[in-house]
């Protein structure tokens, strides 16, 4: 990718990007109506002045549950990003310090997890613990912990085999200190632009969940349910499908051009 | 300045001049290469070597411009169209490069890549093409297996590619070949047989040699040497009459570094060389075996072994050199002397003690062990300053020093190694390769240890640099009583700063020698 279209690119992501978390953030505040505000008299009204995105089948603006769902889209995102990380990246470091039988045993416990179906153990969790945001957090934070043990052991055994990683074992150094204080440092780029890919596939996950009803339950809004309450009226009001499926397509995109834009910068400097 | 006959040279290069984006790299230059004749082109990095090669040939990088004359036999190259300059380039000019790796396409067998050449100069059959291409390896002795032109590049070795890439240009008998640092690349025993070649060529076919490097064992193989110092040629001379004949102290001072005599001054390290010195690090019978990759599920895979009962001793302010090709277990070694991987048997005594990767004193006696690599660019971390990767050794002691203390000692190592206090706040990117090799020594001798190891360190940097770094390790030899190990794949290197050498081959020590006249 050239350097023009690679910052073209990352502004787009960045603007999109921008737009819906600022929304999302706004929405913890602000509305324009209710979310969970039920006025059946004017239901399934179309796109107007007052209601920009219109109202659903039980008279709620769609405008204000897509803001109010991207809150749930991000959090569910970032903090199964969270989870990848925190418990991915410390394996893939061990994995790589210790090497041999650890790092065996390691990765093929990875392997596991990854030849797992997500929607499988999504199912398996909320069967065990009820639907939830919570629930849906947790399956698929599991499956961005192989991820990250991935991405950080392949990075991280190069850098073991850099010089200064030797310096700093004949400096008397151990190899959690090095994998702290050298390789994790070095990896921080990297696992940034890991990070927004996971968050992408987390946000789709999320609303893949609750379109099969084992994400967020109501009155909680969430764009998978949004899409699922619209799938019986496409034919009356085909904009109630529309505006949470554009959010998705678009959000998804924002994040990944920003998350492209981000990989090339750190690939080829 | 030129020795050279003007109409009877086969090259004579006139007043030539390159400059790229504004700034004048190649500043009226002037030689003359004759038939038969080998001419040494010497220069530290930087100096133009490389592009006056490559201006000879037009082959100038995008952006740079060259004025001057280039006669070939009294044809100026410079006025002449790319399609004759296409026409000169592998049918009158031959050039070998530096790295025989990316000089050969992996994809074409030998045999092609040789014939190609004399295709794409002389409407020749297949047949006729692969004929000249057998005789053109037969010249640089690739003969029975080794030459088989359906072989691809991987299968040769670093020396046979090199040899495979001046077939390559010589094999339409070019009257001049330009070798730009053509064995830099190669260990001891190959370079012997990549030079026999080149010099086999010139002296039976009478084709003219343009040999450019800063090897001095090259050097004084030439006929005449011309030194570039900043674009310009400040001297020439017969090499028979060097270092005499020359005048300008660059140049002086240039090849006296690059000559690397065996040391003579009998400094701590000839003292200590005898028996009387205790013992810093002794190695005895030290077997190292790496796993090979698994092949069965029930076999156990083969060991590979990589050092084979290897002993040695290095006693306090004494240079000792380990020399070896690669591939030799040079490096093996150098992990079980670092204690960062465990000897299969054998054992490692430092100061007097075992020393072994997880064992009690192991932190104490690191204090006395210190390393510099090869790589002056991989050796840091990049996002570390100056201060802290120096600082970094810091971590063997008991009680650290706090941020003041630990800012005053850093800057004064600095200092000892010829930088200044205030380069501890920049980054390692920020300084040339030999400041950063300086880098590497200050951080080596922060916490004063015994024994400083040298992995290749200095074979990676031009003469002038190395001698002054070889000068500042030789007085702080003296001065702290510090031994050092070279390990390096070049005997010249070693030979030049060691007491004593010790030569690996295959795992084993095959000979030691004391190296003091």
């Amino acid at each position: 990718m050239s350097l023009p279209t690679r910052n073209l690119s990352f502004a787009i992501g960045v603007v999109i990007t921008a737009v819906f978390i600022g929304a999302a953030a706004l929405s913890l505040v602000w509305t324009p109506y209710d979310p969970a505000g039920i006025d059946i008299l004017s239901k399934l009204r179309p796109p107007s002045a007052q209601h920009w995105f219109g109202t659903d089948q039980l008279g709620r603006d769609v405008l204000s549950m897509i803001m109010a769902g991207g809150r749930n889209s991000v959090g569910v995102a970032l903090l199964s990003v969270v989870i990848g990380l925190g418990a991915g990246v410390p394996l893939g470091l061990a994995a790589a310090a210790r090497g041999g039988g650890v790092d065996e045993f390691l990765m093929r416990g990875n392997d596991v997890l990854f030849a797992f179906p997500a929607l499988l153990l999504a199912i398996l969790i909320t069967a065990v613990f009820g639907p939830g945001a919570i629930n849906a957090i947790i399956a698929i934070g599991i499956f961005n912990i192989p991820v990250f043990a991935r991405v950080t052991r392949g990075s991280a055994r190069v850098l073991w085999t850099r010089d200064y990683c030797l310096a700093a074992q004949v400096a008397g150094k151990g190899r959690l200190r090095i994998s702290a204080e050298h390789i994790l440092p070095n990896l921080a780029a990297l696992l940034a632009v890991q990070g927004t890919i996971q968050f992408s596939l987390g946000i789709i996950a999320e609303a893949g969940l609750s379109y099969v009803g084992l994400g967020a339950q109501p009155p909680t809004p969430s764009w998978g349910r949004m899409l699922n309450e619209a799938q019986t009226l496409t034919a009356s009001a085909p904009s109630l499908a529309w505006f949470p499926g554009l959010a998705i397509v678009l959000f998804v995109l924002g994040v990944n051009l920003l998350g492209d834009a981000a990989h090339g910068a750190v690939h080829e400097p | 300045m030129n020795s050279g006959v003007p109409g009877a040279a086969l090259l004579e290069v006139r007043d030539l001049c390159v400059s790229l984006g504004g700034a004048a790299l190649i500043r009226g230059v002037s030689f003359a290469v004759n038939a038969g004749e080998v001419l040494g082109l010497v220069g530290a990095s930087g100096s133009g070597k490389s592009l006056t090669a490559l201006s000879l040939l037009r082959l100038l990088p995008a952006g740079a411009s060259a004025t001057g004359q280039i006669l070939l036999r009294g044809e100026d190259l410079a006025a002449q169209s790319p399609a004759r300059l296409r026409a000169v380039r592998g049918r009158e000019i031959g050039m070998v490069f530096q790295e025989p790796m990316s000089a050969l396409n992996p994809l074409m067998t030998i045999g092609e890549q040789v014939a190609e050449t004399v295709q794409v100069h002389r409407a020749a059959a297949p047949a006729e093409a692969r004929r000249l291409a057998r005789a053109a390896l037969d010249r640089v002795w690739l003969r029975g297996d080794a030459g088989d032109p359906d072989r691809y590049p991987h299968e040769l070795s670093g020396g046979q590619r090199q040899r495979v890439a001046i077939a390559i240009a010589v094999v339409l008998s070019p009257a001049l070949l330009i070798a730009d640092e053509p064995t830099t690349a190669l260990d001891a025993h190959t370079r012997e047989q990549v030079l026999a070649v080149l010099f086999d060529l010139v002296r039976s076919a009478g084709m003219g040699l343009l040999l450019i490097t800063h090897d001095m064992s090259l050097i004084a193989r030439t006929d005449r040497v011309a030194v570039l110092h900043r674009g310009r040629i400040v001297e020439q001379a017969a090499t028979a009459e060097l270092p005499d004949a020359l005048r300008h102290p660059y140049a002086r001072a240039l090849i006296q570094a690059a000559q690397l005599e065996p040391r003579r001054t009998a400094g701590a390290g000839a003292a200590a060389a005898g028996a009387g010195a205790a013992p810093v690090l002794e190695l005895r019978d030290i077997v190292l075996d790496y796993p090979r990759r698994r092949r069965s599920l029930l076999q156990a895979p083969p060991a590979l072994r990589a050092v084979d009962g290897v002993s040695l001793t290095v006693r306090a302010g004494e240079t000792v050199g380990l020399v070896g090709e690669s591939g030799a277990g040079k490096s093996s070694l150098l992990r079980v002397v670092l204690a960062l991987a465990r000897p299969q048997a054998g054992e490692v005594r430092l100061l007097g003690e075992p020393f072994a990767a997880h064992a009690g004193n192991s932190k104490r006696l690191r204090r006395a062990i210190q390393i510099v690599f090869q790589d002056p660019y991989g050796s840091f971390d990049p996002l570390w300053s100056v201060e802290r990767l120096v600082a970094e050794p810091f971590a063997l002691l008991a009680a650290p020093p706090e941020a003041a203390e630990r800012r005053r000692r850093v800057a004064a190592m600095l200092e000892l190694v010829g930088l200044r206090a205030a380069d501890m706040r920049r980054r390692p990117r920020e300084f040339s390769g030999g400041q950063r090799q300086r880098i590497a020594i200050a951080r080596a001798l922060i916490i004063e240890p015994r024994l400083i190891v040298f992995d290749e360190a200095v074979s990676a940097l031009d003469v002038l640099l190395r001698a002054q770094i070889l000068a500042l390790l030789a007085e702080l030899s003296a001065r702290l009583e510090l031994a050092y190990l070279f390990v390096s794949h070049d005997p010249a290197v070693v030979r030049a700063i060691a007491d004593r050498v010790y030569v690996m081959q295959a795992g084993r020590i095959v000979e030691e020698r004391l190296q003091r006249a």
